[in-house]
């Protein structure tokens, strides 16, 4: 049986937290995700969670303190936001490169200059090759099941690798939701035991951690990490799927709305693709044959299935809520259009820049995205490839 | 030594072979100078001992006897910290590389 309670994002992730209950969660509180870190702090203080819970001096600690107790052989976790996030960087690499499978909500916001606290990318799109598996949500419930299947997705043995679940800052982090919260037991027995891989304490062993390779090893531990990562869609898709015969949700690398004889699509990630499907009904409504393509694993990233997805497309927009600066095109739309390169036929895509600290987008911006799909797909040519929305020109 | 393919490699950087590092021959390193030491000359104040960086610097019986030249990298640190007037160690000339294997 499930429960009917009113979260947020922060507190539907601090209630997942309580129900996988980690040996150590390490964090430092700022703002969007600092409401994940005190509810912690609060259920510890309370005897609600047997885990360490730990309070280091920065993100760059927390981070540190996590790869020190899954080394030790612990389920760890952390939550942090924006610089947060962007303090712990260099430590990021290093948690994927011991192929350690630590937990991380990511509360998504922009980066500083000039400071802002609400809702982007940026954060983790800049984090995107430290090797960590990224999986998005739409909504407080998708924050919440999304978090609880990370660490299946993780700890698999043929993973073994650090993932990262966002949820945008503010629109989902302090928006109340009415979820469905699983019963504890049946969350703990979904998680698993968590099974150590030469864990530290394990004295019996004789091993070294994390020793230096010069020119002649580091290559291969390189390409050895990255086979975690690869070997991670199949499991993706099992726990997805595990997790929608237990609890009526299930899950896979994107969801297709609406793409029944689509000819234009929209593809966006995160809260911004519930407004999209309003904009989506009401333009079906008209008539119009439009869909929408909501990527929630965006690494590893599915390039094939969401290549197949929108190959027989006339025109797709992909809307990124980060810029990249000089780059040719920002992250999204980047992957996209190159799954999309070996299709002999293949639709248009352009790409808008939207939502910027926190900017809104509403059902007229993305009306807006349709109307111009829509000339491209009658005409056939692209006038502008990169543009921005809700953007004062 | 052969070297494992990445396929062959333990899960995260793993070393299970600890302690390894004694089979990288740091001595190799060392090109055209090494230091020679002057027993005469050593008032045994064990300077060498602690600034080397290696741990090159051989030591038995609580006395300074030498160097081991498989983890010597030549960089003369020991002749620099010498206080001995006439001093103990000095670095000279060496033509020849480290063998592959060392000394031994």
């Amino acid at each position: 049986m499930s429960t009917l309670k009113t979260l947020n994002g922060n507190q539907t992730i601090a209630e997942a937290v309580r129900q996988v209950d980690p040996d150590v969660l390490a964090a430092y509180p700022i703002t969007p995700s600092t409401a994940i870190v005190e509810t912690i702090a609060k259920f510890k203080a309370d005897g609600r969670i047997s885990g360490e819970f730990v309070c280091p001096e920065s993100e760059h600690s927390a981070m540190s303190v996590c790869i020190g107790a899954a080394s030790a052989g612990g389920r760890v976790m952390t939550a942090t936001a924006s610089q947060g996030l962007a303090l712990m960087w260099e430590m990021l690499y290093i948690a994927a490169g011991l192929r350690l499978p630590i937990i991380a909500a990511i509360v998504n916001r922009s980066l500083s200059a000039p400071i802002n606290i609400h809702g982007d990318h940026s954060d983790t799109m800049g984090a995107r090759d430290t090797g960590w598996i990224q999986i998005y949500s739409e909504n407080c419930q998708e924050a919440y099941d999304n978090f609880i299947q990370a660490f299946r997705i993780a700890e698999h043995l043929d993973v073994r690798t650090p993932t990262l679940v966002g949820l945008d800052g503010f629109i989902i982090s302090h928006s109340m939701e009415v979820i469905k919260v699983e019963d504890d037991d049946r969350v703990k027995a979904f998680v698993g035991e968590y099974q150590p891989v030469y864990p530290l304490l394990d004295t019996s062993k004789k091993f070294t951690v994390g020793p230096i390779d010069f020119t002649d090893y580091y290559f291969e531990h390189k390409r050895n990490q990255m086979e975690g990562i690869e070997n991670a869609p199949p499991i993706i898709e099992k726990v997805g799927k595990e997790f929608g015969e237990q609890f009526g949700r299930e899950y896979g690398f994107f969801e297709e709305y609406r793409m029944d004889d689509a000819e234009t699509c929209i593809v966006v990630m995160s809260s911004a693709a519930g407004t999209c499907k309003d904009a989506i009904d009401q333009l079906r409504e008209e008539g119009k044959r439009i869909g929408l393509l909501k990527p929630r694993v965006y690494r590893p990233f599915p390039d094939k299935k969401i290549a197949e997805s929108l190959k027989d497309m006339k025109a797709v927009a992909v809307l990124d809520r980060c810029a990249s600066p000089g780059a040719f095109g920002a992250p999204l739309f980047t992957e996209i259009r190159n799954a999309l390169y070996d299709y002999e036929s293949r639709p248009k895509v352009v790409n808008y820049v939207y939502g910027l600290g926190g900017r809104d987008i509403m059902v007229e911006h993305f009306r807006e995205v349709a109307e111009k799909l829509d000339r491209i797909a009658d005409s056939g040519k692209v006038e502008e490839i990169y543009g921005y929305l809700n953007l004062r020109e | 030594m052969k070297k494992e393919t990445w396929k062959e490699l333990t899960i995260g950087t793993i070393n299970l072979d600890a302690g390894n590092s004694v089979k990288n021959l740091t001595g190799t390193w060392r090109s055209g100078r090494k230091p020679e030491f002057i027993e005469e000359n050593c008032i045994q104040c064990f300077f060498c001992w602690l600034y080397c960086p290696h741990f090159a610097v051989l030591v038995d019986d609580d006395e300074v006897k030498g160097i081991n030249y498989d983890y010597c990298t030549g960089c003369g640190m020991c002749a620099e910290v010498c206080p001995s007037k006439e001093k103990a160690i000095v670095m000279v000339k060496e033509e020849a590389k480290l063998a592959e294997g060392g000394t031994k």
